[in-house]
């Protein structure tokens, strides 16, 4: 066993270039009165191309910090930068996922993943979403409408909306936290397939300690309340991960052990 | 409903008969054995009803009527959705004008009777705006309830997509408020048909409420009077059954079923 099983890095790998980066960001909501502090002191860059994940419990204020970045709303305090530019407003250079719930249910699945390409001509329209449709595997189900999919098929659908913008950055708020495990697991495979042949910048929010060390390059672990960033983890296993390996299994428990869980149940 | 309480395919045709059936028998011994003079029987209305059919008067009565539901209505759809859209999007200008329409909504549109009849005269017109106020409120009030009750991640997920406003408004919010909409379209159409009664008992030479007033004024043709109320009630049955076919429809199903 290595001395140091964690490595520890607020900074992407340093062949990336900074694609995001926030700034002392920190965010206050205020209720009947009395404010709450919900981040605190955010620093964090990602790098171009590079999938990130922001694990915490619920009520950390990861979802908070990636609508922030996405343009949903201002921090309080300080500034988001993406490209060099500070952020606004949401932008359709970077997509924002959410659970399932965030797909139109009055349009078929073509009319949501050509949701996003009304600029585009209709021939060039169609052939964009009969190729995210094949990404996705979505064959046959054109015509369909959300209520008769499954919420697997539902989050492709919305991944695949995502995607047919050719953005480059993705935001994942929990995207299969409603998934059953088995598609979950599904799911994650194939949205590693499609990071690794497109390349987009990912940020991605869960709860779940496997998941993020299944995914992410980096793991950024927040604590609750008010949420900071904890401890940042690069995860050094080449894709496609072993996930009985013995390295998977040491950073795995690193992180465990850092948000104060025991490893026996 | 759960699948106990689902009827069965025959049944869901033979107990609305049978229960016609009692309605009829009940009202046609009511009037035998009061011995009434004045209330007519089944069997006087359905002759009443085919000698009006033989004189083409009761055609005309209902399309008359139907035209002016149409037009009203039409016209309080196409004023009533935009402003619905255009409050409920903007709660800056639904608290302005929001106590105005919480004071109009109440008013019955019979009160305005007089009103419409110094506007528009006694015709048509009157009877048209009677039902285009009846139709309005309803369709307004859950246009801006249903708009501003959309929920934020449609309103996020389309705004990420770098719309306008209006292009917001028109493919996520409309949309998304749609099928509650329609249900206020159909309480809507409802009372549209209410209202056209009342309205050409007053304003009007002809349709199914003017029949009404006017068998009674000239010769207290009872059985034309029920036979009219009768035809009133189906018509209504009928248009509902129209608009919820409408409700079937796969842009807003979603919005019907609980399973989805």
């Amino acid at each position: 066993m290595s001395a140091n099983p964690i490595i520890e890095t607020n900074a992407p790998a340093s062949r990336l270039q900074t694609k995001l980066r926030t700034e002392n960001v920190s965010m206050v909501f205020t209720r009947d009165g009395e404010s709450m502090s919900v981040l605190e002191n955010i620093n964090l860059e990602v790098g171009d191309g590079e999938f990130v994940c922001l694990l915490g419990p619920s009520g950390c204020g990861k979802s908070t910090l990636l609508s922030a970045i996405a343009g949903f709303f201002k921090p309080t305090v300080g500034e988001i930068r993406i490209d060099g530019e500070a952020v606004r407003n949401p932008d359709p250079r970077r997509i924002f996922v959410f659970q399932e719930r965030g797909v139109f249910p009055w349009l078929t699945v073509e009319g949501n993943i050509g949701f996003g390409l009304a600029r585009l001509s209709r021939s060039e329209r169609m052939q964009r979403v009969s190729h995210y449709i094949k990404m996705v595997g979505l064959e046959g189900f054109e015509k369909s409408y959300p209520h008769e999919l499954s919420g697997g098929m539902k989050q492709r659908v919305e991944v695949a909306r995502a995607l047919a913008v050719n953005p480059d950055v993705l935001f994942l708020d929990e995207p299969f936290g409603a998934l059953d495990s088995i598609t979950r697991m599904v799911m994650r495979g194939e949205l590693l397939r499609i990071w690794l042949a497109e390349r987009k910048t990912i940020l991605f929010v869960t709860h779940d300690i496997d998941e993020a060390v299944q995914l992410a390059d980096r793991v950024v672990v927040m604590s609750a309340r008010p949420g900071r960033i904890q401890q940042v983890v690069h995860i050094d296993i080449p894709h496609p991960r072993d996930i009985s390996s013995p390295r998977y299994l040491e950073l795995r428990d690193g992180i465990l052990s850092q948000i104060g869980l025991a490893h026996n149940l | 409903m759960t699948s106990q309480g689902q009827p069965g395919n025959w049944e869901r045709y033979v107990w609305p008969i049978l229960a016609t059936a009692a309605f009829l028998a009940f009202w046609y011994f009511a009037v035998a054995w009061s011995g009434t003079k004045i209330f007519p029987s089944p069997r006087e209305v359905e002759r009443g009803l085919a000698e009006l059919l033989r004189e083409g008067v009761l055609y005309r009565d209902i399309v008359d009527s139907l035209r002016r539901v149409a037009m009203g209505y039409v016209a309080a759809v196409f004023l009533g959705i935009p402003l619905g859209l255009l409050f409920g999007w903007y709660p800056a200008v639904n608290q302005v004008v929001n106590p105005v329409i919480q004071i109009l909504r109440p008013i019955s549109p019979i009160a305005w009777i007089p009103i419409a009849i110094i506007f528009f005269g006694v015709g048509d017109h009157a009877a048209i705006f009677l039902v285009f106020l009846g139709a309005f409120f309803p369709i307004l009030v859950t246009c801006v309830d249903s708009v501003a009750g959309v929920p934020l991640i449609y309103r996020r997920a389309g705004s990420n997509f770098g719309f306008t406003p209006p292009q917001l408004l028109a493919r996520v919010v409309f949309p998304a408020a749609l099928p509650q909409i329609l249900v206020g379209l159909r309480i809507a159409l409802g009372i549209a048909w209410l209202v056209v009664v009342a309205g050409e008992m007053i304003a009007v030479n002809s349709g199914l409420g003017y029949l009404i007033i006017d068998s009674r004024n000239s010769g207290k043709r009872y059985d034309l009077v029920v036979g009219a109320m009768l035809l009133i009630g189906v018509i209504g049955l009928i248009l509902d059954l129209l608009f919820r076919r409408i409700e079937t429809m796969k842009p807003v199903r979603w919005g019907f079923r609980n399973d989805s």
